[in-house]
């Protein structure tokens, strides 16, 4: 069979199946009992949620803890709605909203059968928000709008902010806030670091370094009648390929990450209807970074060509088949009514929709800055997904305009280590978010030194400036417009960073698994409380 | 005897000192940083300021002679600090997974020994005859396949032939429980890989046994005690394969120490949690201190395997210490 038949062969069996378990899954009543498997790709470095920044700890450590609100666990996909998990209802902002007041479930109890209060609500974003010295708190700087947080009584969280912001409600539904207890924290503000105690759907079981981590339901949980499932076990697994494998042979009935599209493929022609498949875009982008400081890329006639040259809607056709990437699309994540339209993108360099006029412009824009023939060497990560896929697929665009560029692969540390210290021509990094929350993500995109991301070594007074005006607006039209401005000024006007495609998340799981549903970022919904194993169906 | 034991132990101390300025210096000189690697490694926005307070918590802000002499003064004394990824003791995270590399290099080691000695011997007395040729090819693709390519064949071949036979796909279990906690789910893990390293050790100690015995058969008192009418399997049993498994026994030494620590790409393959695979990922993860004791923990294996390697010699063949 060709590889294209195969494919289509492939993609109308997981669309057949991923239509038959939506149906099913709308009649389906919830089972009781099971020890859910799930493999993940790495470990968690320490159990702390405040102060990690990987999946790897979401995944595993999440369903041990309550937060204080997150994203709609029936409709995750959803990139505005939130709702509440330790609060009773979601407030409204007071004090033109620069206040606001939640009132906290009674009756919550932690692991170790303490109450859960305001008070430990308020000690667990003290903790975030203003940490005490020699405690690390990766997200720090997200919750600058907050001024104060307080609880006036055991049931009731106020926050203050210094500015309304619309970026405040999806931070705080960050899945990374896990409520700690006040009282560990007192005692020790790092015993979070290598102990889990939480109020979440799951109780701590055991941890075997290197291998898994598993979890027992927690019979007290205040989401009465959750979770249906046991217990869990995660089980760290670094390759991909046993990864697959192990879902295959039903060692594991999910990995909650993604696989590429070949993977899925594999997996539906070997399960036929015994794997389900769900797809998302998914809050993740291949940000490609020219260096200001190094020359010809202090030219921004240069740069531009360099986004000219990229055909991305043939590209996401194309790719899409073999990587893990779908969506060409601006900086704020697709869909959302902060980014830009579809007309609106089709005005910006690279997003043109005749491919043909954007590469004449950027010949054009080579020749005026005197580099026709330009060459340089491109920086890598040396992974394939996606990127040595969309690296090759980039250099093999830029030679379409006349540029040769040489691809140069580093593992991990050694891209990094050359990002940082500013030895590329042009590079490529990932901006992979959690919660959609454009005010906050495109921070990324910021000049180099407000943004600990931006590799590009340049400055501009400019694109601050439109973004702390953006930041601090309530009304979302006058947002809509700055983010407009800022988009076009990063990947056009000044042409600082592109953003090429947006990964596409594909999640092939064994379809005796029941209630879960895809968001658009592998760090959402992942709490298990809603998850169910029906092995008849 | 003794004076000689002495001396080789005496001689390993260099050895593992050489070994920690080595390591020290190398894992510095690989560009990367752990906080960074531990703060964006997602690709998520990064605090500067949170990396640097990492770097300080990890006492890597401190000058290198005060971190090397943390490093080699915690060794002496056996302690080897925490893990600067995990923040758990390193003692604690090495053991868990050097009891099932042991238990994979003895299990590997059985399987070589098993193949290797009786066909080495069978291809040696019949050499040139059909067997030899069969034993030789046998022998040269084991040390021709690569392991872990042997491995990714074994589990597809598995996952295949189980859907073939019952209907439903099945593979090796890539959770690892103790033998004495669950011998059937414990073997049903481990022998694939056993199998897999098994067999590739086995070549090479194969091709060792062949060549050691063809030489030995060659030797006089092997003549004279065909000539006295021993025999032939005594011969080959009691004169032959005894003398023949010197250099045997040094190959098998080398590859058990290897094993332990050199597993790197099988036990991925197989998601086994042993100190290969714990090796890889404190390297990705510029977790210095992990992989500086885990280094110094396979430099002490392989001085030690040589050290009852050499003292086995020493019990085999009496000349040996009279040398020394």
């Amino acid at each position: 069979m060709k590889p294209g038949r195969l494919y289509r062969v492939a993609c109308l069996t997981f669309g057949a199946a991923l239509i038959a378990s939506g149906a099913a899954m709308a009649k389906d009543e919830p089972k009781r009992g099971g020890i859910l498997k799930f493999v993940v790709p790495a470990e968690p470095p320490s159990f702390d949620g405040h102060r990690e920044t990987t999946f790897a700890l979401i995944h595993p450590i999440a369903p041990f803890y309550s937060v204080l609100i997150r994203v709609d666990p029936d409709n995750p996909a959803s990139l505005t709605d939130f709702v509440c998990d330790l609060c009773t209802e979601m407030p409204k902002p007071t004090d033109g909203g620069k206040t606001y007041t939640f009132k906290i479930r009674t009756g919550v109890k932690f692991h170790d059968g303490s109450p859960l209060t305001a008070k430990d609500v308020e000690a667990t974003f003290k903790h975030i928000v203003f940490p005490k010295e020699g405690v690390l708190s990766a997200r720090k700087q997200q919750f600058s709008m907050i001024e104060s947080v307080s609880s006036p009584d055991d049931e009731t969280v106020v926050f203050k902010l210094k500015h309304p912001s619309g970026a405040f409600i999806p931070v705080l539904a960050n899945p990374y806030n896990f409520i700690y207890s006040k009282a560990k924290l007192e005692k020790d503000p790092r015993w979070y670091e290598q102990n889990i105690m939480g109020s979440g759907p799951f109780v701590f079981d055991k941890r075997e370094a290197g291998a898994r981590i598993t979890g027992k339901a927690n019979k007290n949980y205040y989401h009465k009648g959750k979770p249906y499932l046991d217990g869990f076990e995660a089980i760290f697994a670094k390759k991909q390929s046993l990864r697959v494998q192990a879902i295959r042979g039903d060692q594991a009935a999910i990995e909650f990450r993604g696989f590429p599209p070949k993977s899925r493929d594999d997996l539906v022609r070997a399960l036929g209807k015994d794997i389900t498949v769900q797809e998302s875009d998914w809050n993740c982008g291949l940000v490609l970074t020219p260096n200001h400081s190094r020359k010809p890329f202090d030219d921004v006639r240069v740069r531009r060509a360099l986004t000219l040259a990229l055909d991305r809607w043939g590209g996401s056709k194309d790719l899409s088949k073999i990587a893990i990437v779908k969506t060409a699309g601006g900086l704020v994540f697709p869909g959302h009514p902060l980014g830009l339209s579809q007309d609106e993108l089709h005005k910006v360099a690279g997003y043109w929709p005749d491919v043909e006029k954007s590469r004449a412009e950027a010949r054009r824009l080579l020749k005026e800055a005197g580099h026709p023939n330009l060459s340089f060497t491109f920086l890598n990560r040396a992974t394939d997904q996606p990127y040595t896929i969309v690296g090759t697929w980039m250099i093999d665009q830029w030679k379409k305009v006349g540029i040769t560029a040489k691809m140069h692969s580093e593992a991990t540390a050694g891209w990094f280590a050359n990002l940082r210290a500013g030895d590329f021509d042009v590079g490529v990094t990932a901006n992979c978010q959690s919660i959609v929350n454009p005010l906050l993500d495109v921070a990324y995109y910021l000049p180099s030194g407000r943004s600990g991301q931006q590799m590009g070594v340049f400055k501009d007074p400019e694109l601050e400036k439109i973004y702390d005006k953006m930041v601090s607006l309530a009304d979302e039209s006058e947002q809509k417009k700055l983010m407009g401005q800022f988009e076009r000024r990063v990947m056009d006007e000044q042409a600082h960073n592109f953003q090429v495609f947006w990964w596409y998340r594909i999640i092939p799981y064994r379809s005796y698994l029941k209630g879960w549903k895809i968001s658009p970022s592998h760090y959402l919904n992942q709490d298990l409380s809603g998850l169910w194993i029906d092995r008849d169906s | 005897m003794f004076q000689y034991v002495v001396k080789r132990l005496l001689l390993m101390i260099p050895t593992l000192f050489g070994a920690a300025v080595l390591v020290f210096l190398l894992m510095r000189a690989i560009p990367g940083d752990i906080c960074y690697m531990r703060m964006a490694g997602g690709g998520g926005t990064v605090d500067l300021d949170v990396v640097r307070q990492c770097r300080i918590d990890l006492g890597l802000e401190q000058p290198l002679w005060a971190q090397f002499w943390d490093f080699i003064s915690g060794f002496v004394i056996g302690d080897f600090g925490k893990s600067m990824w995990t923040g758990q003791p390193i003692f604690d995270e090495v053991a868990l997974r050097f009891q099932l590399s042991l238990q994979i290099a003895i299990m590997a080691t059985i399987v070589s020994v098993m193949i290797a000695i009786p066909l080495g011997t069978i291809s040696a007395v019949k050499q040139d005859t059909w067997v030899d040729y069969a034993v030789r090819t046998f022998s040269i693709a084991g040390i021709a396949i690569p392991s872990f390519w042997l491995g990714i064949l074994i589990i597809l071949g598995i996952l295949i032939a189980s859907q073939a036979w019952f209907g439903q796909p099945w593979m090796p279990p890539i959770t690892y429980r103790p033998l004495w906690v669950d011998p059937w789910y414990n073997l049903s893990m481990l022998i694939w890989p056993a199998l897999a390293t098994g067999y590739r050790y086995s070549a090479v100690a194969t091709r060792m046994t062949r060549s050691a015995v063809l030489e030995v058969l060659r030797e006089d008192y092997v003549r004279t005690a065909r000539a006295k009418g021993v025999f032939e399997t005594l011969v080959i049993r009691r004169h032959a394969l005894r003398n023949a498994l010197l250099p045997v026994i040094t190959v098998i030494g080398i590859e058990f120490a290897f094993l332990i620590g050199g597993l790197v790409v099988t036990e991925q393959v197989f998601n086994l949690n042993g100190v290969g695979k714990l090796f890889v990922e404190s390297v990705e993860n510029h977790d210095y201190n992990m992989t500086q004791s885990l280094v110094m923990l396979v430099v002490a294996i392989f001085a030690l395997t040589n050290f009852l390697v050499d003292i086995f010699y020493a019990w085999l063949d009496p000349r040996i210490r009279y040398v020394h």
